[in-house]
């Protein structure tokens, strides 16, 4: 019988092993890539025939100044732009709080689907927009012009200022409304009783939201902020690459950013690699400590 | 008498309704904010060019004519490359769906050799990213570079999709394969036969997942093609506003102004990006529908 059982589980294994090479090729075979941060990489050349340098291109990385620069500039971007996003962090909790609030359910849908669509929408046409909204000659600055609001045109999205923030608003623009979701679900699972009651004992709607509503909202807000802090390094490259410009280069530029300029647009190989590889380790190591804490927290980790 | 009463029958006092009109405000702003983008450049592809040119369309479309279309589908660049896009959005989607519900239907089977360990194998690489270069360098080792296939192949499969694809199937009552079995189905044709029709709400959420991120896909181009045959409409799109980029700077660096004869460029330009969008903003009341069905399912599920 047991044999029997081994037999079929074999034969099912087989069924999935197509899949299994599949992930091994597209999932794991890339960590052979690593290599190439320990070597002196030559366009051109296979990887066993460059020479092996070992950890000169870290010692490059961190000894040539103008490169630390750039390394230390891009890590104080990222960071930068993640602080500014603690900032902004309650909205779509307080987006999915207030909305709530509203009676008419139709006011309710049509918010919440105009506030979901950018979300689905590519940077690229969001920086299409953007642009036809916001630069120079846009809209909004040609209507202000004619109102008399302002004198001279605003430049938002080419000039090396307040460039994390507009950066960051910019992704709110996108992420709000998808943000907020997991809020309404989790708004739908609180027991309408316990409103009930309080409204018995006289609460009023503040009360109810300061004492109901947020402190069931707080355990998917703690989870998402830890989640945050794993996915700190990792902003991805889109946004980035299509508002980078030559007037905001230098605090646009994230590591994800960073590591593609060097890596790919430059063609150093081996250094792109060595800055990635660093990102990915600690974002493990950054991950495993949003883990912990979360089983700390809520008994249950991320993963 | 107007009187207006809250969900309880009670009489709205002065400061629910001062407090509820503020909301009501705010959240028009916002949609105003999210929705008028998108409203104006629809608008502004189908009015006169030269009202557009001077910032006279605000509220509703002027002059009505489509040529703007005609002459963007005109430019070869657009035809091959809105083919690109939607062939690698349909091929893409279909070998995404059908290998996530393969692999997610046999992990559903508790007796496959080692279950637990290829399981694990699987589910990990997803929280692990070996980064940009590795992967690009893994990708011109296997020789997809320059080719249609770097659109599809990378993207087969999905462990986020499997994951939502096996919760569904797990659902289903074991009976019902049962009895095939006994009527000497094989696992394909259970699979096919059985498992794929009962699991359709959910490959619809999930065929809607990565079509979604298919067509909106700009950076594989960008990587992986150097040969325009290839070039996905996004990445068409991305080049032309590139090409503007570096103009429209030397002109702020000035203070700010038109370009110089920029009429048709700048219709040609809003009308590419409208093109682009359309599919999406069609699809879009069904993704929402799905998106948020899997959303809730993605935080059951942890």
């Amino acid at each position: 019988m047991s044999d029997l059982r081994r037999k079929k589980g074999f034969k099912l294994f087989l069924f999935l092993l197509p899949g299994l090479i599949y992930v091994f090729v597209f999932k794991y075979l890339p960590l052979w890539g690593w290599a190439y941060a320990f070597v002196n990489y030559v366009p051109g050349k296979k990887l066993l025939n460059c020479d092996w340098v070992w950890f000169k291109n870290f010692k490059v990385l961190f000894g040539n100044p103008i490169l630390r620069k750039n390394l230390f500039q891009s890590l104080t971007n990222t960071l930068g732009m993640h602080f500014i996003s603690y900032l902004f962090r309650p909205l779509p909790m307080l987006f999915a709080i207030f909305l709530n609030e509203l009676p008419g359910r139709r006011f309710k849908k049509v918010v919440q689907t105009a506030s979901t669509l950018p979300h689905f929408i590519s940077w690229v046409i969001m920086y299409a927009l953007a642009t036809s909204m916001l630069s120079t000659s846009g809209l909004v600055n040609s209507l202000m012009l004619d109102w008399g609001v302002i004198e001279k045109p605003l430049n938002i999205l080419t000039t090396d200022k307040h460039v994390w923030l507009t950066q960051e608003l910019l992704g709110i623009w996108k992420g709000l409304g998808w943000s907020s979701i997991v809020y309404f679900a989790a708004i739908a699972g609180i027991d309408q009783e316990l409103y009930d009651a309080a409204k018995v004992d006289g609460a009023g709607r503040m009360a109810r939201i300061r004492y109901i509503t947020i402190p069931h909202l707080m355990p998917t807000f703690v989870v998402l902020l830890v989640m945050s802090i794993g996915n700190m390094l990792s902003t991805g490259v889109d946004q980035y690459y299509v508002f980078a410009n030559a007037m905001n280069q230098k605090y646009i530029t994230t590591f994800d950013l960073y590591v593609y300029n060097l890596g790919i647009a430059d063609g150093k190989i081996s250094y792109g690699v060595a800055v990635g590889g660093m990102k990915s380790i600690i974002a493990i190591i950054l991950f495993s400590i949003a883990n912990y804490i979360s089983k700390r927290v809520r008994g249950q980790g991320i993963a | 008498m107007n009187i207006k009463y809250n969900e309880n029958g009670i009489k709205k006092s002065k400061k629910d309704i001062l407090f509820e009109a503020i909301l009501y405000i705010i959240f028009a702003l916002i949609v105003i904010i999210c929705a008028y983008p998108f409203y104006y450049l629809l608008i502004s592809t189908i009015s006169d060019n030269n009202l557009v040119n001077l910032n006279k369309i605000t509220l509703v479309p002027k002059g009505i004519h489509f040529t703007n279309y005609i002459e963007v589908f005109k430019l070869d660049k657009i035809k091959t490359s809105a083919m690109v896009s939607v062939l690698k959005t349909l091929i893409g989607t279909a070998t995404n769906v059908l290998m996530s519900a393969y692999m997610a239907y046999f992990f559903t089977k508790e007796d496959i050799w080692h279950r637990k360990f290829w399981y694990r194998f699987t589910i990990i690489t997803m929280y692990f990213s070996v980064g940009m270069i590795p992967n690009y360098l893994n990708i011109r080792m296997l020789g997809l570079m320059n080719t249609f296939w770097v659109h599809i192949i990378p993207h087969a499969f999905t462990v986020y999709n499997m994951i939502l694809v096996k919760t569904s199937m797990e659902a289903i009552p074991p009976s019902l394969e049962e009895s095939a079995e006994i009527d000497g189905a094989g696992y394909l044709t259970r699979f096919f036969l059985i498992v794929l029709p009962l699991s359709k709400p959910i490959l619809a959420t999930v065929a809607l997942f990565s079509a979604v991120s298919q067509w909106n896909n700009v950076f594989d181009t960008k990587l992986y093609i150097s040969d325009s045959k290839y070039y996905s409409l996004q990445f068409v799109l991305f080049e032309y506003y590139e090409q503007i980029k570096s103009i429209q700077q030397t002109l702020d660096q000035m203070g700010g102004g038109e370009m110089a004869g920029a009429s048709s460029t700048l219709s040609v330009r809003l009308t590419m990006t409208a093109v682009t969008m359309i599919p999406i903003i069609v699809v879009y009341p069904f993704v929402q529908k799905y998106y948020m069905k899997g959303i809730m399912l993605g935080a059951v599920k942890g």
